[in-house]
């Protein structure tokens, strides 16, 4: 079960928005880099940001990049998930391999700040705030299982091969 | 039922009979990083303890974001890419080099290959006939150590062209028309084929700026069919060899389809600060800007710089205006200076770059001050791209850029004889 507080995001939100190119000379010193998480969409963001909260967003999450780069200093930030109605394609498929789930739902009752329970498990997001159920929709088998893995280099150390 | 190009080349690359909608493991062609995203592909090639390898000759590195480096961050990044090359024997293309994609272009991907780089306009080689697509490094990493990869095998939509452009108008405005009509959103996860006459007055610089951008409507790929200019392509790449036709079934079955009559597109803009807020660009007049960036993997070929050329010989650019051209490749910028482009842009005012993709993200040559305006001819104009996220980036054609230089302000390129 994850529980934090929602960090509300509008559309498109994209990888410039997460961890903007004239960044890019931080990207072999992470700790440094993911000061700067969300710069572009909330100055204020990183500085708030606890272990185990949401970044709850609206349609096209992540588009742009493909910059594992993103997904990791959303992780490295203790982001939990991520929810949206909505994830481009490379940030999604970037996100699971770093073992951070992507959970697609109608977030447009989830307001900022609410508090929130994940059941990964059953699919159900609870918006304890609002007394609101919510449930999301089921990742294909390969990425279910890379999520289990903690992401895709735990997962190919474990299995040395994609198993399908 | 027939297949789609897509559901052929991933049927032929995985072994099985691939439709929309599975999932298959396919044999990769060619996988490449670059300078901003392949440090961590080495570092994730190396924790997953992948000592080797699948084939060096199929794997590549592109010091092309930050080319020469600006910084001694990226030095050392750009240090590790080398050491690595000279550990694995894998192809490198330094700094100078050109930038990847348009090499990937000249140089490496053939019609029916599955290619993958951890950069997200890898679709760009999908002009070939290539399934070309982005994806990110841990995804790349484990593509370095196992030469295949897991893929989703998209729903196709189907794009009819009928056709010629009219004076003008040229590629960049016929895939701004289409991220315009569906959305930034509008194909995600799923294949761009395009098809129908108009395909045949393409050249094959126009469909790779079609392809580079099919990801800003949320595309795996955007494929085109190959052809008699495909043909001629590689041939003048010395590639002949290389060549196969390649097209989609007639039978095959397509999500949707979306027909374009190349006649009827106009110059558009891209404004701020997404690609799918369109509007032509004469309605854009008055806008003013501040610098003008021609280049990169969208339009940074030959042809555009001939487009551009053209249109400022003899004249300069406007004296509030920063005219930036950055040629794609080597090949690109010595074509340029033996037919006198160089020359008559340097005569205009313009700042020649080397070829790679600095300004394009902001990271180096060409960042935006607060309040700035650039109209780029680039595939990106979300907030911050161009270092300041208080600056404002308007995408066009080569041609609209030209003309927008000579004015200082947004100009449909009709305007200028």
């Amino acid at each position: 079960m994850l529980r934090g507080r929602a960090f509300k995001f509008g559309d498109n939100i994209s990888t410039d928005h997460i961890t903007p190119g004239r960044l890019a000379h931080l990207r072999s010193n992470l700790p440094e880099l993911a000061k700067h998480v969300m710069e572009d969409a909330d100055p204020t963001f990183a500085s708030r940001v606890e272990k185990g909260d949401f970044i709850v967003a609206g349609s096209n999450f992540g588009l742009g990049s493909s910059r594992e780069h993103a997904p990791l200093v959303i992780k490295m930030a203790g982001v939990s998930a991520i929810l949206a109605k909505s994830v481009a394609r490379i940030f999604f498929r970037n996100a699971i391999n770093l073992g951070l789930p992507v959970l697609i739902c109608d977030t447009d009752n989830i307001d900022d700040g609410d508090e929130l329970e994940v059941d990964l498990g059953k699919g159900t997001v609870n918006d304890i705030t609002k007394s609101n159920q919510l449930t999301f929709g089921k990742l294909p088998e390969v990425m279910l299982r890379i999520l289990d893995e903690g992401g895709l280099v735990p997962y190919i150390q474990k299995y040395g091969d994609f198993k399908l | 039922m027939g297949k789609t190009l897509a559901e052929k080349i991933l049927s032929q690359k995985s072994g099985s009979d691939a439709r929309s909608g599975d999932i298959v493991i396919a044999r990769v062609d060619l996988v490449f990083a670059q300078d901003t995203t392949g440090p961590l592909t080495i570092r994730q090639f190396q924790a997953c303890n992948l000592k080797r390898l699948a084939d060096p000759k199929k794997t590549a590195l592109f010091l092309d974001h930050a080319a020469p480096s600006p910084n001694r961050q990226i030095s050392n990044d750009h240090r590790l890419l080398r050491q690595f090359a000279g550990e694995t024997g894998c192809l490198i293309y330094d700094v100078g080099g050109g930038i990847c994609h348009q090499i990937v272009a000249e140089a490496l991907a053939k019609p029916g290959d599955v290619i993958v780089g951890a950069d997200s306009h890898t679709v760009t080689a999908g002009g070939l006939g290539a399934f070309a697509t982005g994806m990110g490094s841990s995804d790349v990493a484990i593509i370095f150590g196992l030469g295949k990869t897991w893929l989703r095998v998209p729903e196709s939509i189907k794009i009819m062209l009928s056709g010629k452009f009219s004076r003008g108008v040229g590629a960049k405005d016929l895939i701004l028309n289409l991220i315009g009509n569906i959305g930034a959103d509008g194909a995600t996860y799923k294949a761009l084929e395009f098809g129908g006459d108009g395909v045949k007055n393409l050249t094959m610089s126009q469909r790779f700026t079609v392809a580079n951008m099919a990801v800003e409507a949320g595309a795996k790929v955007g494929l085109f069919p190959t052809d008699g200019t495909t043909r001629n392509y590689l041939k003048s790449q010395g590639r002949i060899d290389h060549y196969q036709p390649m097209s989609a079934d007639n039978d095959a079955s397509y999500e949707r389809t979306i027909n374009i009559d190349l006649a009827a597109v106009e110059p558009l803009v891209a404004k701020p600060h997404n690609v799918d807020n369109i509007a032509p660009a004469r309605e854009l007049k008055g806008t003013k800007i501040q610098q003008v960036f021609i280049g990169t993997c969208t339009n940074g070929r030959l042809e555009d710089i001939a487009i551009v050329a053209k249109m400022l010989k003899g004249k300069r650019s406007h004296p509030e205006t920063r005219l930036i051209v950055a040629p794609a490749s080597p090949q690109v910028l010595l074509a340029a200076v033996q037919a006198g482009y160089i020359h008559t842009l340097v005569k205009a005012g313009a700042i020649i770059l080397p070829p790679g993709c600095g300004a394009c993200l902001g990271l180096h040559q060409g960042v935006l001050a607060d309040g700035e305006s650039c109209l780029s001819t680039a595939n990106r104009n979300f907030k911050g791209r161009m270092g300041s996220p208080e600056a404002f980036i308007y995408l066009g054609s080569p041609a609209t850029a030209a003309a927008t230089a000579l004015a200082g302000e947004i100009t449909d390129p009709r305007e200028v004889a």
